[in-house]
């Protein structure tokens, strides 16, 4: 591989590099989890394999309890800083925007690299923690100080977890700023906003709510590094007694970083569930061979949830001491949410009505996705009314919530979209008969693991529990646990089929053609994969994304491309 | 159903009754999305001769699933904040409740009654270390404190949930209606024994509690 192909700036080598890496980070994200089942099923059985991978945590191959808790912190921030967002934002925004814009290339190629580069360099910096004293992070991948931020109750392993947070926030900003340069100036003649694909809208939600929230996340991430390496005190109050021995901090306010946090972290929930609903829009209309129902609802909708997500950070802190008036202006507008989000669910469901549907793998993804974030979204309503939330926050229905917009949602989408986009990207089919027995393992056995942990909270299971037979009164929950253990193994083991169709169909995959699911966007107007520079003369676009079954077309697909009629103009 | 524990505090039943209410509507939202997506796949399935409609929307049901769920979330809403208000309103905080801290540490809850002087850290303050008696029927108010770390003070039984801060003083009431034993959990997470800061709270006849504090204090 030549130098070029490496350090490359063409936006679909960032986008693919993107993607391959956030790809092995998912399965080392996935492996931290199996750990976690493991302890979950069998707390305190030994796997004496893993004493040699993980002496200190292991011991014996029993896991320690400070081990558990760096399982889920790191299998948390890898999931969600290197797999989630690289893949959906990273990979599918740089692999489509100039694509199905009609541009050459993104407006900043050279910036656009170093986006690329500093993921590795950031998440080279989370993982070195685990070589550090005391191991890596272990406060949650929330972080909530005082725990991370003091060196007396949290190693080193902290320090690198922060530092490598604020590279990626850098990767974010610059990926960011590209993503809406070149939506605003690069889109081809005849590309209105109103004629972009709902992806594309989507990732230009997407990157302003990336670009105006990432550096809040960064400032915070700052003052945390500050508490813990020059003894400041922004989150650390005065009085504070660890060990024994009385700290010489005073006057932060611990809340702070919550509100800080949570001003990123929760539009970073829509930072990575928008593209997935983005590619599902795309998705839809080209296998049901049907225009998108209510294009514009679900433009806006997306805008109106990105705008929304920005108020209502603080409901992930109705008990933590905050204002309880507070709390109900941020049960509001996390009430109103549901609303643009119901209105996307309902369009989809109209997109399929009366097509002609054809259930490919990336239609079934696409199709999971709906099924699933519908669960995620719901349960949501139960965690944003204020009183309930004082039972189930803190437990496992948490946990489900969040798996089934996380796994259920953003999965099943990025799913989707690569089985989608793979013959563009590789000009190679995956194999769709091994692509539906992935999709149908993936989907009994991800429901297998995660809805029983909505009745796990509702039981009063608290999460980040390492051994929860503590509790006499959950002893009772080991046999529900146990299977949720082994469907979360078959979930693992179910994902070597996609890496194995992934890399096969590199080689051995059928030819894809220019074209090969008959879709009208600009990106299968060029070829598989696409030359540098995409197109080999700047498309005109005529109409919009979605024409499928024209009445008097020739094709049930009516490309973007395409001229109208003589004398209709 | 039998997931949650019996409710043991006054306002366990309205919140179990407002999680219902959710469940019941989001439930009917469930089952209408999955069985229109699975009758939709089946009934439109692609087959020879079939054509798809070429329709880009239809206002009128669009306006339709903008309000309803819309108004739907208003009645929630409204109802959530009466009992949110209800419980947590500093204003509706009874009384005449029984004055209780809990100082939780990393992995105890250290717990301290203002004896008969009704004030705290005097020398008549009874404390224990893990276990809180509290009287059934009488509202009681917990003043959360932290010596460290954040920690949250979790009774299921009670559906109560409050978090300790280092810093700050939070409270949180609740009136114990039934007789029993029953677990405090930390809910928020504190560090390596985080899995293991578990408490215990006795809920007994007035006599019996008042018989046990005098009793804990003589054992000081």
């Amino acid at each position: 591989m030549s130098r070029n192909k490496i350090f490359s700036t063409d936006h679909k080598t960032i986008g693919i590099q993107f993607l391959v890496s956030s790809l092995i980070f998912m399965g080392l994200g996935g492996l931290l989890a199996m750990l976690m089942r493991w302890q979950l099923g069998w707390p305190g059985s030994a796997l004496p394999w893993m004493e040699r991978m993980a002496p200190q945590g292991m011991p014996g191959g029993i896991m320690l309890p400070e081990y558990y808790n760096m399982l889920f912190t790191m299998h948390g921030s890898i999931m969600i800083f290197f797999g989630v967002i690289p893949l959906l934002v990273g990979a599918f925004g740089n692999y489509l925007i100039p694509l199905k814009i009609g541009a050459p290339d993104m407006a900043f190629p050279r910036l656009n690299m170093l986006s690329f580069w500093l993921l590795p360099v950031s998440a080279a910096t989370v993982l070195t923690g685990f070589l550090a004293e005391g191991g890596a992070a272990a406060a949650g991948w929330t972080a909530y100080p005082p725990l991370s931020g003091t060196q007396a109750t949290m190693g080193a392993g902290q320090t690198f977890w922060a530092a490598g947070v604020i590279v990626l926030g850098f990767s974010s900003i610059l990926g960011a700023i590209n993503y809406i340069a070149t939506i605003v100036n690069h889109r081809a003649p005849g590309m209105t906003f109103h004629r972009m694909p709902i992806s594309i809208w989507a990732l230009f939600t997407t990157a302003i709510l990336t670009l105006l929230a990432t550096p809040v996340l960064a400032a915070a991430m700052i003052l945390l590094l500050l508490d813990r390496a020059v003894g400041t005190s922004f989150f650390l109050p005065a009085g504070m007694i660890v060990d024994g021995s009385a700290l010489a901090h005073a006057g932060g306010q611990p809340l702070l970083w919550q509100h800080l946090f949570w001003f990123y972290s929760h539009p970073a929930v829509y930072i990575m569930i928008l593209p997935a609903m983005g590619f599902v829009s795309d998705i839809l209309p080209t296998f049901a061979r049907k225009p998108l129902f209510g294009y514009k609802a679900i433009a806006y909708a997306a805008v109106a949830i990105g705008a929304v997500g920005f108020l209502v950070w603080a409901h992930h802190m109705f008990q933590s001491g905050m204002n309880p008036a507070l709390g109900t202006s941020f049960m509001i507008a996390t009430m109103v949410v549901a609303v643009p989000t119901g209105v996307k669910v309902f369009s989809w469901l109209g997109t399929l009505w009366r097509g002609d549907i054809r259930l490919a793998t990336p239609m079934l993804h696409a199709l999971g996705f709906i099924s699933m974030f519908v669960i995620g979204g719901l349960t949501g309503i139960f965690l944003g009314s204020t009183p309930v939330n004082m039972y189930l926050h803190d437990t496992y229905f948490v946990v489900g919530h969040l798996h089934y917009v996380l796994f259920g949602g953003s999965l099943f989408g990025a799913f989707a979209g690569i089985t989608f986009w793979y013959p563009k990207m590789f000009g190679r089919q995956m194999n769709d008969r091994l692509g539906r027995i992935h999709f149908w393992l993936t989907f009994v056995f991800f429901n297998s693991v995660m809805f029983p942990m909505f009745a796990l909270g509702m039981s009063g299971m608290p999460r980040r529990i390492y051994d929860y037979t503590q509790y006499p009164a959950l002893a009772h929950l080991t046999d529900i646990n146990r299977l949720m253990s082994i469907a979360a193994f078959c979930l693992a083991a179910s994902q070597i089929l996609f890496a194995f169709n992934f890399l096969w169909s590199l080689a051995k995959g059928k030819p894809a053609g220019q074209n090969p699911w008959q879709a009208t966007t600009l990106e299968w107007t060029t070829s598989s994969p696409p030359p540098h520079g995409n197109f080999a003369q700047t498309p005109v676009v005529h109409r919009g994304p979605y024409e499928y079954s024209v009445p008097g077309a020739a094709r049930d697909w009516t490309p973007q491309t395409e001229e109208p009629p003589r004398g209709q103009g | 159903m039998g997931f949650f524990p019996e409710s043991a505090s006054s306002f366990g039943g309205e919140i179990d009754r407002l999680f219902w209410a959710i469940f019941w509507i989001t439930g009917f939202f469930f089952l209408l999305v999955q069985a229109g997506l699975l009758f939709f796949v089946l009934k439109y399935r692609s087959r020879a001769g079939r054509k798809a409609s070429y329709v880009h929307g239809h206002t009128g049901l669009e306006v339709i699933w903008t309000v309803v769920p819309a108004l739907i979330l208003l009645v929630l809403t409204i109802a959530s904040q009466k009992v949110w208000s209800e419980i947590r309103s500093p204003r509706r905080m009874p009384k005449d409740a029984l004055h209780v801290e809990v100082l939780a540490e990393q992995f105890a809850w250290n717990i301290r009654y203002p004896g008969p002087d009704q004030r705290m850290e005097t020398p008549d303050d009874i404390t224990t270390i893990n276990e809180l008696h509290l009287p059934v029927n009488r509202p009681a108010l917990v003043s959360l404190k932290s010596k460290d770390v954040i920690h949250s003070f979790f009774v299921a039984d009670f559906r109560v949930k409050q978090d300790a801060v280092p810093g700050l003083t939070t409270q949180v009431w609740f009136t114990p209606t039934k007789l029993g034993q029953y677990e405090i959990r930390c809910a928020e997470l504190c560090g390596l024994g985080h899995y293991r800061m578990r408490g215990q709270v006795t809920v007994q006849p007035r006599r019996d509690f008042e018989a046990w504090l005098v009793e804990t204090k003589a054992n000081e």
